[in-house]
């Protein structure tokens, strides 16, 4: 790598570091907005996934391995985690202390 | 082609290439990666099964002292990061003592983040924060608060002493420059858990 290209990819990394640290800011702001619960949950999720998506493509150069390694990685993992969403209609249960759901 | 011969004559070229074009090492710690960020994803959702289900879930995170330290906590591990890509960075182009200090300076960084969370457990336990109890409000508060954020640490502390023995390692030659990028791979990882520990646990729980 020559020392331009360098230079260059330590400028986005500083970049991205700023973007993220903006981002933290930013949420904790939303934190002391008025909304509902749900609302927040929201936000602050998106905010994050936007972090978290800066972090794997920029610091971990995810998107600079093969795509099959991504396609490999991403898609599993977010099947995963968007499959433990079932639990969410127990604790509704729960929170009115019915033995069996309606 | 025999047994004895592939002793002899030595694997890499005999077997197939690594997949995805990385070294094997590479692969496995992605994979480490995504099964850890599935073991934390499953502690955030039954945090928020646990929160849901509850009717007087606390909120005791006041603005200072608590989110003033988790907004440094942040700060830190954030640089972190970014010291560690430049270590990284360094490793690759071949300047070994930049690669060795900047990682020794996210090394510094993940010791700082490590005192001030420790500091923090030590303000909520002597405000009478423990497993099963708290002062404000739903009794699981505590235990999901420290196991969520104790897990974390937990890998911060492992990152730390992995990247002292990397680091060192790599010093006396024993280690390459894509061990350093490995072990980099880990510490954004646990920089990435951080941000979504951060608004989820604490940010959703601020006393307004």
């Amino acid at each position: 790598m020559t020392g331009t290209m360098r230079e260059e990819s330590l400028k986005s990394d500083i970049i991205v570091y700023f973007v993220i640290l903006v981002i933290a800011g930013l949420q904790i702001l939303l934190a002391y907005r008025g909304g509902t619960i749900g609302q927040h949950v929201m936000e602050m999720l998106a905010l994050a996934i936007v972090q978290a998506g800066l972090g794997i493509m920029f610091f971990m150069h995810l998107f600079q391995e093969k795509r099959s390694l991504m396609f490999a990685l991403i898609p599993a993992t977010v099947f995963v985690l968007l499959m433990m969403n079932v639990f969410w209609s127990d604790s509704f249960r729960i929170i009115n202390m019915k033995p069996w759901p309606n | 082609m025999s047994q004895a011969e592939i002793v002899t004559v030595g694997h890499g070229e005999h077997y197939e290439t690594p997949p995805f074009a990385i070294p094997s090492k590479k692969l496995v710690m992605w994979l480490f990666i995504i099964s850890d960020a599935v073991t934390f994803g499953a502690m955030l959702y039954g945090y928020g099964y646990l929160r849901n289900a509850s009717s007087n879930w606390p909120s005791p995170f006041k603005f200072s002292p608590s989110i003033i330290n988790v907004m440094i906590m942040t700060f830190v591990l954030i640089t972190s990061s970014l010291t560690m890509l430049i270590g990284v960075r360094k490793a690759q182009a071949g300047d070994k003592s930049g690669s060795i200090k900047w990682t020794f300076i996210t090394v510094f960084l993940g010791i700082v983040f490590a005192g001030l969370h420790l500091n923090e457990w030590r303000g909520m336990i002597a405000e009478g924060v423990t497993l099963a109890k708290n002062p404000w409000g739903s009794p699981q508060f505590g235990a999901v608060f420290f196991s969520i954020t104790g897990l974390h640490l937990t890998h911060v502390i492992g990152g730390v002493i992995a990247l002292t023995v990397v680091a060192l390692g790599y010093k006396r030659g024993r280690y390459k420059a894509e061990d350093m990028e490995i072990w980099g791979l880990y510490w954004h990882f646990v920089d990435l858990v951080w941000m979504f520990v951060v608004p989820l646990v604490y940010l959703l729980n601020v006393e307004k």
